[in-house]
């Protein structure tokens, strides 16, 4: 399957050079706790989980003045991570106990060549930043540059069979690591689903890092999945599975409130969420409110996965 | 005997303090507290990435907070037989209406911007919000007619009436938290239980039951309304 990304989200030459020259400056902050690391903590320090990932920038929004990326301490500080708690400060107060060292991730399903990756091999896949916009379903929103590669290249390497038609994605489930877990706010592992087009679509990425490191630990460390053009909680955090099956699989806040959170979950201004209207949004660091986009402003590269579909009643 | 004799002593004490003519501001300022700490991180970016969205959720959780207070006021005063303690009820009461108008204004003059149609839609299609706004009409409705004169004017019966809608209002005030957070969470449960809780002892103070138990132990103050 080839889908061309519209030039206009594709990042020109001359507006990379800014990105390049700030990760130069990672690399001597990087460079400079390597040098301390010497000191007797190399094995703590060291190593890919504590490496800046070095990506060109291949797509951001066109006006990047509209869509300001959000400052780092914002997108790390406040989110929903109910595996660490439901408050938005909980998951990088609470985080800290999950190890994703060693960390596995079992691709299975309606697949030819199942395989388990390490996140050392996940990270040896050719790495993108891509600066998103992300719309939560509680009516806010953030722009974001994440680190990853296409979903679509992983599921490549498992060949997807003929009957193949979703993609289920779950996340880690050890209350030890994840204390959240231990209260019921909702059924445990968390889980998503795509349909296998959608998986597939180059807009869709796994990501392993965000602002040129790799993810912190609240931000759904050390992969986590990212459809920007569907609200935030589709993209499910800490990935340990991927199975590709022939019917929908179960989503988590779908099976918690089904009249409230549908399968698809497109960002879709003119389908209301019971308790917030999606007609609008405040970005996050905004004063005023601004209006969602459908698609969340995707709508060109995504739309045509749904045409004659009700999007209503698929919400 | 003799602890009996200290619980007497003791409540003598707290009598005196709470009757003492610093009391009323005492409590004032400390019900102040929370609104100049909210004001004073909103100020210096200490309400996290979101403020705005925090500064609605601190009020709203202070106004609930100060109901339950004021509705725990009557229980505390007959389960520690300190009459004095209703003096600070209306006061309290007050400062619920209070926090919860600012969580109204937060909303409707900073989160929505005075966007009055989106405030409407929000009003009559999202059922927290209905039921938030009906807890928040209750208590503007209270707090209008808490003066000594509304008293008079509605007489004490009618008075007494109107004002048992504060049990409606603390209702609706916890269902609104229950209503609005997503997945079960166990903290708007714990709001509703010590609603429930004070909902509890108010019922079990004036069934037949305790009066046949307590007969002679105590008086029932059956004048409540008073400060």
């Amino acid at each position: 399957m080839l889908l061309k990304v519209r030039a206009a989200s594709e990042a020109r030459e001359d507006e990379v050079t800014p990105r390049a020259l700030f990760l130069s400056r990672r690399s001597v902050i990087a460079g400079g706790a390597a040098a301390l690391a010497v000191g007797g903590m190399a094995p703590l320090l060291s190593g890919p989980a504590f490496a800046a990932l070095d990506a060109k920038t291949t797509i951001q929004p066109p006006d990047a003045k509209l869509d300001a990326v959000t400052p780092q301490k914002s997108a790390t500080t406040y989110n929903n991570f109910y595996e660490f708690g439901t408050g938005k400060t909980d998951p990088s107060e609470y985080a800290g106990t999950l190890k994703t060292r060693p960390w596995e991730v079992v691709v299975d399903g309606e697949v030819g060549k199942p395989m388990t990756f390490g996140i050392e091999d996940l990270l040896k896949f050719p790495l993108e930043e891509r600066i998103y916009r992300l719309r939560c379903v509680e009516a806010w929103s953030m722009v974001i540059p994440w680190v990853g590669f296409p979903l679509a290249e992983l599921l490549k390497r498992v060949e997807p069979t003929g009957s193949a038609k979703y993609v289920a994605f779950r996340t880690l489930h050890d209350p030890a690591q994840m204390p959240g877990q231990r209260l019921g706010v909702l059924n445990w592992p968390y889980t998503e689903g795509l349909r296998l087009d959608e998986a597939m679509h180059p807009l869709a990425i796994l990501a392993v890092g965000m602002y040129g490191d790799v993810l912190p630990n609240q931000s759904g460390a050390p992969i986590r999945l990212v459809v920007p053009w569907k609200y935030g909680f589709k993209s499910i955090k800490s990935i340990v599975r991927i199975t590709v099956t022939k019917d929908q699989p179960p989503t988590a806040w779908n099976r918690s409130q089904p009249f409230e959170y549908g399968f698809y979950a497109n960002v879709n201004p003119d389908v209301d969420h019971p308790r917030w209207s999606q007609a609008n949004e405040r970005r996050v660091g905004d004063f005023f409110r601004r209006k969602t986009l459908a698609f969340n402003g995707y709508g060109e590269e995504v739309a045509s996965l749904y045409s004659g579909m009700d999007l209503r009643k698929y919400f | 005997m003799a602890t009996g004799l200290r619980a007497i002593g003791l409540r003598a004490t707290i009598s005196t303090a709470l009757m003492s003519r610093w009391a009323k501001p005492a409590v004032f300022v400390a019900a102040l507290l929370p609104m100049a700490w909210t004001f004073w991180l909103a100020g210096t970016g200490g309400l996290g990435a979101e403020p705005i969205a925090e500064g609605v959720r601190q009020t709203g959780l202070w106004a609930l907070r100060f109901l339950l207070i004021a509705l725990a006021v009557t229980p505390l005063r007959q389960l520690t037989r300190v009459p004095a303690l209703a003096r600070f009820r209306r006061m309290i009461g007050l400062f619920a209406f209070a926090y919860a108008l600012l969580h109204v204004l937060t909303y409707v003059g900073i989160d929505q911007f005075f966007d009055w149609g989106a405030v409407w839609k929000d009003i009559v299609k999202r059922p927290y919000i209905t039921v938030g706004m009906g807890a928040f009409v209750i208590l503007t409705a209270l707090a209008a007619t808490s003066t000594n004169g509304m008293v008079k004017r509605l007489g004490g019966r009618r008075w007494r009436a109107l004002h048992k809608t504060v049990f409606a209002a603390g209702l609706a005030g916890c269902f609104h938290y229950v209503m609005l957070v997503k997945g079960w969470q166990i903290p708007p449960f714990v709001y509703l239980a010590v609603f429930g809780g004070l909902v509890a002892l108010r019922l079990a103070w004036t069934s037949p039951w305790r009066i046949a138990v307590g007969a002679g132990r105590q008086p029932i103050f059956s004048r409540s309304g008073g400060d």
